[in-house]
């Protein structure tokens, strides 16, 4: 058996990859990471990336694979142990449904709409991210994680929640959500982000409020002209 | 399969609704098919999707599963007897999912863009529609590797998700008076979009592309009225 060559392609602050990073190490698979800085992309990524030119992109036995929940379902493909997907094709189904749904609606709420932006559109923000966010109380009733009793492939694909949504509220003064509103959200919050390998990955608090902060600025700037 | 146990919501414009109904047609199974009217959302479709409200909805044995390409995943896994639409390796079902990400969030806003566009804005996403038909000709060359088909000797999951966009495409054509699949640049995909088009699964629920240009010009006149009335 040829020994197997994962490599994972990541910046240190994004969240993307950080999915990947977790599912891999939930699954016990050995792999290298390589830290991309995308104000000097290089040539490798370009390359494994064209299309996009983003992390991650994970590259395994030399054939590149892009777009983070597309990973994701290739890894639990690909490496059976601690599955991330259900059995059920309707499990399955929505499963998918609201790892989607997190992408497209919550991260697209939550930092296009309210961390970068301000007055106003801002306010008119916060009650649809209020209603989008509370869908996600919804689907966490009777349950520890989205994935039931144990971390599954919605938990991390909204996983950044855990960490980064206390970041954004720091950076921006503003506590978007509450123990009276969302106590389920906030319980998952805590357990998925104490939760072992998941708590060890977190990239430094100090840093990526600094980084948040400054994302916040130019996105301000660029939207005032 | 009662056709009661199987149903999908959807309307006869929508590309996304033209995916589950061609996955359904390769599977040979039967289902019944409620059309939303315009302007109003069915109780059935707000109760089945909540979140969104949108078509398609499928709905079996009284579950609905949502979000066009998941349905098709759904109806792969669930008819798994059936000719396959996902290919068998992990890696091969990335890359037709990387590319149902491509034509989805990136390639197909571009035509809704265009239909409302004038001079220099024009030109410009015609340009972008254009480039990404091109990064689409190499993908089509490289994943159907001299076959028909981006699931190469019969219709698979990427056909399904770029395809829906064929009659739209044309409608834009038509619409915008500007040739966007050209067979000189792009012939892979010129011939691909044809054989596509007229395959048994696919022809009977491609909506005709003049009933399209029809319907689209009515919502650019609506787009122009409420921004009209706005300003």
């Amino acid at each position: 058996m040829a020994e197997e060559e994962v490599k994972v392609f990541r910046t240190w602050s994004s969240p993307f990859p950080l999915r990947v990073i977790w599912a891999l190490k939930l699954k016990g698979v050995e792999f290298d990471t390589v830290y991309e800085d995308l104000s000097n992309k290089s040539p490798l990524l370009l390359q494994y990336n064209p299309v996009h030119k983003k992390v991650p992109v994970l590259l395994h036995n030399g054939k590149p694979i892009c777009e983070s929940l597309v990973i994701l379902e290739y890894v639990d493909e690909r490496w059976k142990q601690f599955p991330l997907l259900p059995q059920d094709p309707h499990e399955r189904a929505k499963a998918r449904f609201w790892a989607k749904f997190g992408d497209d609606k919550v991260f697209q709420s939550i930092v296009y709409g309210i961390l970068f932006k301000q007055g106003k559109e801002r306010e008119e923000e916060i009650p649809r991210a209020m209603e989008i966010l509370q869908h996600l109380e919804e689907e966490l009733k009777g349950k520890k994680f989205f994935g039931g009793e144990k971390i599954g492939l919605v938990d991390l694909a909204l996983g950044w929640l855990a960490y980064y949504l206390g970041i954004i509220e720091e950076v921006i003064g503003l506590k978007l959500i509450d123990q009276e509103k969302f106590p389920l959200l906030l319980q998952w919050i805590q357990e998925f982000s104490t939760a072992p390998i998941i708590q060890e990955n977190w990239p430094p608090r100090d840093k990526l409020i600094a980084k948040f902060a400054a994302s916040r600025e130019a996105a301000l700037a660029q939207g005032l002209k | 399969m009662a056709r009661t146990e199987l149903k999908l919501l959807g309307a006869w414009p929508s590309p996304y609704v033209m995916r589950p109904r061609i996955a359904l047609n390769i599977k040979s199974v039967d289902y019944e098919f409620l059309q939303e009217t315009f302007g109003s959302k069915s109780q059935l479709l707000l109760e089945s999707n909540p979140v969104h409200k949108k078509i398609p909805v499928l709905i079996h044995k009284g579950k609905p599963i949502c979000e066009s390409l998941i349905i098709v995943e759904y109806i792969d896994e669930t008819w798994s007897s059936g000719p396959s639409i996902l290919p068998s390796d992990p890696y091969d079902r990335a890359i037709a999912k990387f590319w149902g990400a491509y034509v989805d969030e990136k390639w197909f806003p571009n035509l809704r863009i265009l239909s409302t566009a004038e001079g220099e804005a024009k030109d410009q996403v015609i340009g972008t529609i254009v480039e990404g038909l091109d990064l689409l000709e190499d993908a089509f060359v490289k994943i159907s590797k001299g076959k028909t088909f981006f699931g190469g000797g019969q219709i698979g999951y990427l056909d399904i998700a770029f395809g829906c966009y064929l009659g739209w495409l044309r409608a834009s054509e038509k619409m915008s008076e500007v040739k966007l699949l050209d067979e000189a640049k792009t012939p892979g995909l010129a011939k691909w979009a044809d054989t596509f088009s007229s395959h048994p699964a696919v022809k009977d629920v491609m909506p005709e592309v003049d009933k399209l240009v029809e319907y689209g010009k009515s919502l650019v006149a609506k787009y122009r009225a409420a921004k009209a009335a706005s300003s």
